[in-house]
């Protein structure tokens, strides 16, 4: 036990000192959620009117603070892949630590580091005209971390899978972009037609984001998504720990053949 | 027990046999080479030896521990070193080994001690808080010895540990290899592509498509292929021959070639020929290369210029 927690610390603590070394990826990790929201939010704001009970910019900023996670989490645990051939991770294969342990290891590092950026995103609220209590804010913390854990252990599952580095813009076509479109992000779920919202269903980000609205509009009672909060939690939580079993089970299997 | 027992090992990638039953032993304390052109199966044997492939059959000890039953024993008694680096360069010195020490269940303190007693080994206490991207290569190199080190490895695996460096930089790590090996007693299992590096190790074994061809002390190896080449340059070239007619050979214009397992004795005969006036003479001992050459058939400079990429693609055979 004591060996896990200790890989664990290790994993975090180098993989947040590099987060915060790496200027060029900080900024970066922080300007695409604010150039999006800025740009298509005021763009969009202008042509789409009515019916959501919010302006467009506020309309996805929850699904801004989604994509933000989304991409960091994903990113985070991709690397394992970069790692495991020409860094850090080939290193820590041969030492005698779990699997397992290097596992939950990058998923609580994608974890804190996507929570971080999420924190960011955040901070944005009050310029766009969406205010919540320190109570509603801690509570989206939470929420955020959830997600956060949820789609870091995808991405370590996903890293599993993978032979090798080339795979990674497969990857973002088919299946960081359509989780993003697919995820209620950018217009509400109903509009959709019904074949296409069953992939909504399947994609663990429509019930983060949707937990997101149902925080930031909480006195837009008529706009609430199309799941209720508890649905969103219980199914969130449900995905983190499937993910996660599969993210453990995944990595201990690979490199063995 | 020896350090490194491998009975009959076999690993193949879809019925192709990377490494085709190769049996060998290291002892305590040995700096043993591996050598072998790219293919021939090093790589993959390495990676059976620090359990991170399986072998499809035979046996592998390392430090005492069976490597597919007890992977995790073997992991905590080895230390490898990689062919590419595998530092962290946007951490520190002081932090890339503080959290190596960590995985091998160091504390903080012992961690420190340890740390601080190989950086000044290796002179390097001024760069413990550097970012290692700012460090030369072969300061890397160093660092990763002492890292693979660290937690004080009864075997210490050197994938290519010079690959890329100039021969100055060369050089330098490994006297300072053989320096660690001497105050650490670790047995070192290497593998290079430069023969000239592995004529001073204490022994040697050559794989090729997965088998070993040759095993033993270099020198001696050596010795066994035997014959000298005696290059000299005279006008009376043919002359000699008439008197040297077996393996005399011309190499163009005044040149001439003899091979012999008796150069010596070759010279004094040439000199008690008083008068046939040989302007100079040199003895050229056959070196490694030419024994790898000749046991292996291709030249190991060719594949020298490899990149990682390819490796890796390839299964690592």
């Amino acid at each position: 036990m004591r060996k896990i927690i200790l890989t664990v610390y290790v994993i975090t603590l180098r993989d947040l000192k590099k987060f915060f070394r790496q200027k060029s990826r900080l900024i970066g990790m922080i300007a695409r959620p604010l150039t999006w929201l800025f740009l298509i939010g005021t763009g969009l704001n202008q042509v789409i009117r009515g019916g959501l009970g919010v302006s467009y910019i506020q309309f996805i900023l929850p699904g801004i603070l989604g994509m933000t996670i989304l991409f960091s989490a994903m990113f985070s645990s991709i690397s394992i892949v970069w790692d495991r051939e020409f860094g850090f991770m080939k290193e820590i294969l041969v030492t005698p630590v779990s699997r397992f342990s290097i596992a939950l290891g990058k998923i609580v590092s994608g974890t804190l580091v996507s929570t971080i950026q999420g924190l960011i995103i955040m901070a944005a609220a009050p310029f766009i005209g969406i205010r919540f209590t320190i109570f509603e804010a801690l509570l989206l913390v939470v929420f955020v971390m959830i997600v956060s854990m949820c789609i870091s252990a995808i991405g370590v599952f996903i890293a599993s899978m993978i032979k090798s580095f080339e795979s990674f813009n497969i990857i973002m076509n088919f299946i960081v972009m359509p989780m993003f479109f697919l995820s209620g992000a950018m217009y509400p779920v109903n509009v959709l037609p019904r074949a296409m919202r069953y992939f909504i269903y399947l994609n663990p980000l429509s019930y983060g984001i949707d937990s997101f609205k149902h925080i930031m509009f909480v006195e837009f009672a008529h706009f609430r998504s199309d799941f209720s909060l508890l649905a969103d939690i219980v199914l969130m939580v449900i995905f983190t720990l499937i993910s996660t079993l599969f993210a453990a089970v995944a990595f201990n299997r690979q490199q063995k053949e | 027990m020896n350090a490194i027992e491998v009975k009959e090992l076999y690993k193949s990638y879809n019925s192709l046999a990377a490494v085709n039953g190769i049996s060998f032993e290291v002892g305590h304390g040995e700096l043993f080479g591996f050598l072998g052109p790219n293919g021939a199966g090093k790589t993959t044997t390495i990676n059976i030896l620090c359990t991170l492939l399986m072998p499809t059959s035979g046996q592998a000890y390392v430090a005492g521990f069976d490597v597919s039953r007890e992977p995790g024993k073997v992991r905590n008694h080895i230390g490898l070193v990689f062919q590419e680096t595998t530092l962290d360069s946007e951490l520190t010195t002081f932090e890339n080994l503080l959290f190596h020490a960590y995985l091998y269940g160091y504390e903080r303190r012992q961690a420190v001690k340890r740390i601080d007693e190989l950086l000044s080994m290796i002179g390097m206490q001024t760069k413990k808080h550097e970012l290692v991207k700012h460090l030369s290569g072969g300061m890397k190199r160093r660092l990763e010895v002492i890292r693979g080190l660290l937690h004080k490895p009864r075997v210490l695996f050197l994938d290519e540990p010079t690959l890329g460096l100039d021969p100055q930089t060369r050089a330098g790590v490994w006297s300072f290899i053989k320096d660690m090996k001497q105050k650490e007693g670790t047995t070192i299992f290497v593998t290079t592509h430069y023969m000239d590096e592995a004529s001073d190790f204490d022994r040697i074994t050559i794989i090729d498509h997965g088998k070993l061809v040759a095993m033993g002390n270099p020198q001696k190896l050596l010795d066994e292929m035997g014959k000298a080449t005696v290059s000299f340059s005279t006008k009376d070239g043919p002359t000699i021959r008439q008197i040297v007619s077996r393996g005399m050979s011309h190499a163009g214009n005044d040149r001439y070639e003899i091979r012999t397992d008796d150069p010596d004795g070759f010279i004094k005969q040439m000199l008690e020929l008083s008068g046939l006036k040989i302007d100079e003479f040199r003895i050229k001992k056959p070196e490694l290369e030419e024994l790898y050459i000749s046991l292996t058939g291709s030249e190991i400079r060719d594949d020298r210029i490899e990149h990682p990429v390819i490796r890796r693609m390839g299964h690592g055979a």
